[in-house]
């Protein structure tokens, strides 16, 4: 099969489109994310979808509609996060791990009471972007420009949250509600995401590409280019891998994504070598 | 034109290990340049941080130009230079320009957005602070001076009426911390900026300063600096000797 031949199926086509625009949500959240050393807060999310997930299955919810369950679930999940690291006095990555036990106890409870897990539950584990519906590339698109307008309005307020919550705040900015607005574009990335590379890798669609473009950026407005950049680019360049060779999908957008780290590390030894230690 | 700048009344802030601050009183004018010294854990760091609503006020208040913390909104009068070794991730990928630009957003309405003019406004900033070759450079890649420098431009970009400084000089050697000392001067009186700045090290600031506050925990001592100079409590504090050593270069 080559490459136009690929291209022409219209399935392949819908996986393209929503996996291009998911990745590159994942992958401008993700600076913001691993700058703000919430790294994991994708993988804890991630199992709350699964109990989300679970929730709407046992509604016989499928598909687009399970996202009308999932994404607010995962987003009260998102500012559960956030006010737990604020006031429950613990650091970020204790209330990621709470939050994240919940949602797949929850997850893992439903699918019990509900006969086990079904075929439905873990195509959510791994992502099947190859089946992904007409439907579910509008949403994600509508979600994409929302989710992007909204990154672009606050542009400066999340870079300054970034850079130091303190200065950000002496600056006059309201950090806890950017904290909020990010936590909650997260959250909502995290849902789309989920058909893409499915609940296990997606913390790697908003880390891999973040922490390969911090490896070469110069500049911030650089670094966000160059994640979207990887991300998009992994996502086309691991749809066409899986199909040509018969891997699944998801794998192969983690992989690529993997394989361009390992190339922005090497090109970071070359380029800049007395900052590479 | 003068003014009350800062007041603090009856403020004390606790941690969970106690209480650090207790019953601080004290107003900055206009135009002053405050040394605030004390001894390590005295509460220096805590009373800026307090007064900037960065923390939890326990008891009694502060004000910023007139107006309580809760009511205050003018932060683009207000410029902070906390400890910058705290402060940058050695990987954050902003160049000293957009650092220096974010010193802007408290002037800017929602969405925020930095101009032409504001571009120039940095690099005149820079200019004055002669780091304008820094401009590109990325600031993990700064040295302690250089980086003080640039989050000094980054504190004063904006035109503040107030400047606080938290322990500024604390990673740097003494060459340069007495030229950031003199740099601090030089804004102070050329543009009028109210300076309160947090150091260990009374000696140097002792240079510069207008009032000196002398705190741990409590204030031990607030007036100018001739009268810390002359106060038998700092002379039994200090010693006479050390006090004589603060204050001859006055």
């Amino acid at each position: 099969m080559n490459l136009l031949e690929i291209l022409s199926y219209g399935f392949i086509q819908r996986a393209l489109l929503a996996g291009t625009l998911i990745a590159l949500l994942c992958s401008v959240l993700g600076v913001f994310l691993v700058l703000r050393r919430l790294s994991l807060i994708g993988d804890g999310l991630a199992h709350v979808t699964f109990g989300s997930t679970a929730i709407a299955l046992a509604l016989k919810l499928y598909s687009a509609m399970s996202l009308l369950v999932s994404a607010p679930i995962v987003m009260l999940a998102s500012l559960g996060i956030l006010k737990l690291t604020e006031k429950g006095r613990l650091s970020g990555d204790a209330a990621i791990g709470l939050v994240s036990a919940l949602g797949i106890s929850v997850g893992i409870i439903l699918a019990s009471v509900g006969g086990g897990y079904n075929v439905d539950l873990l195509s959510y584990l791994f992502g099947n972007i190859l089946s992904i519906r007409s439907e579910e590339v509008v949403i994600a698109a509508l979600l994409c420009f929302g989710v992007m307008l909204l990154l672009t309005l606050y542009y400066h307020e999340l870079f300054a949250i970034s850079f130091s919550d303190e200065l950000a705040k002496v600056s006059g900015i309201r950090t806890s509600y950017i904290n909020a607005i990010l936590v909650l574009l997260t959250a909502l990335s995290v849902v789309l995401a989920m058909k893409l590379v499915g609940i296990m890798l997606i913390s790697s669609m908003l880390i891999v590409p973040a922490a390969s473009a911090l490896q070469l950026a110069r500049g911030f407005k650089v670094c966000i280019v160059l994640a979207a950049l990887q991300g998009c680019s992994s996502v086309i360049i691991g749809i066409i891998i899986s199909i040509m060779s018969n891997l699944p999908a998801s794998a192969s957008i983690v992989m690529v994504n993997l394989l361009f780290f390992a190339v922005a590390c090497v090109v970071r030894r070359i380029i800049y070598p007395k900052n590479s230690n | 034109m003068s003014g009350e700048i800062v007041r603090a009344q009856l403020l004390s802030c606790s941690y969970r290990e106690g209480r650090v601050l207790e019953d601080i009183s004290f107003q900055v004018e206009r135009g002053d340049y405050v040394g605030i010294v004390g001894p390590n854990g005295s509460g220096k760091s805590t009373l800026v941080k307090a007064l900037l609503g960065l923390v939890t006020i326990s008891k009694g208040s502060a004000q910023l130009f007139g107006h309580s913390l809760s009511s205050f909104r003018d932060w683009h009068k207000v410029g902070y230079l906390p400890q910058s070794l705290h402060l940058v991730n050695p990987v954050f990928p902003a160049t000293v320009h957009e650092t220096v630009g974010l010193g802007l957003l408290s002037l800017k309405r929602f969405p925020k957005r930095l101009n032409r003019s504001d571009n120039q406004k940095i690099d005149l900033t820079l200019d004055e602070l002669g780091v304008s070759d820094l401009k590109h450079k990325l600031i993990g890649e700064l040295s302690g001076g250089q980086l003080q420098r640039v989050l000094l431009a980054r504190a004063i970009v904006n035109d503040p009426e107030l400047l606080v400084l938290d322990e500024p000089t604390a990673a740097l050697d003494p060459e340069t911390r007495g030229r950031f000392y003199a740099m601090i001067a030089d804004i102070n009186r050329s543009r009028g900026v109210t300076v309160l700045l947090v150091t260990h090290d009374s000696g140097a600031i002792g240079e510069h300063a207008s009032k000196m506050l002398y705190l741990d925990k409590k204030i031990l001592f607030y007036g100018s600096f001739d009268e810390f100079c002359h106060s038998p409590e700092m002379s039994s504090l200090f010693g006479e000797h050390s006090q004589h050593l603060m204050c001859h270069r006055h």
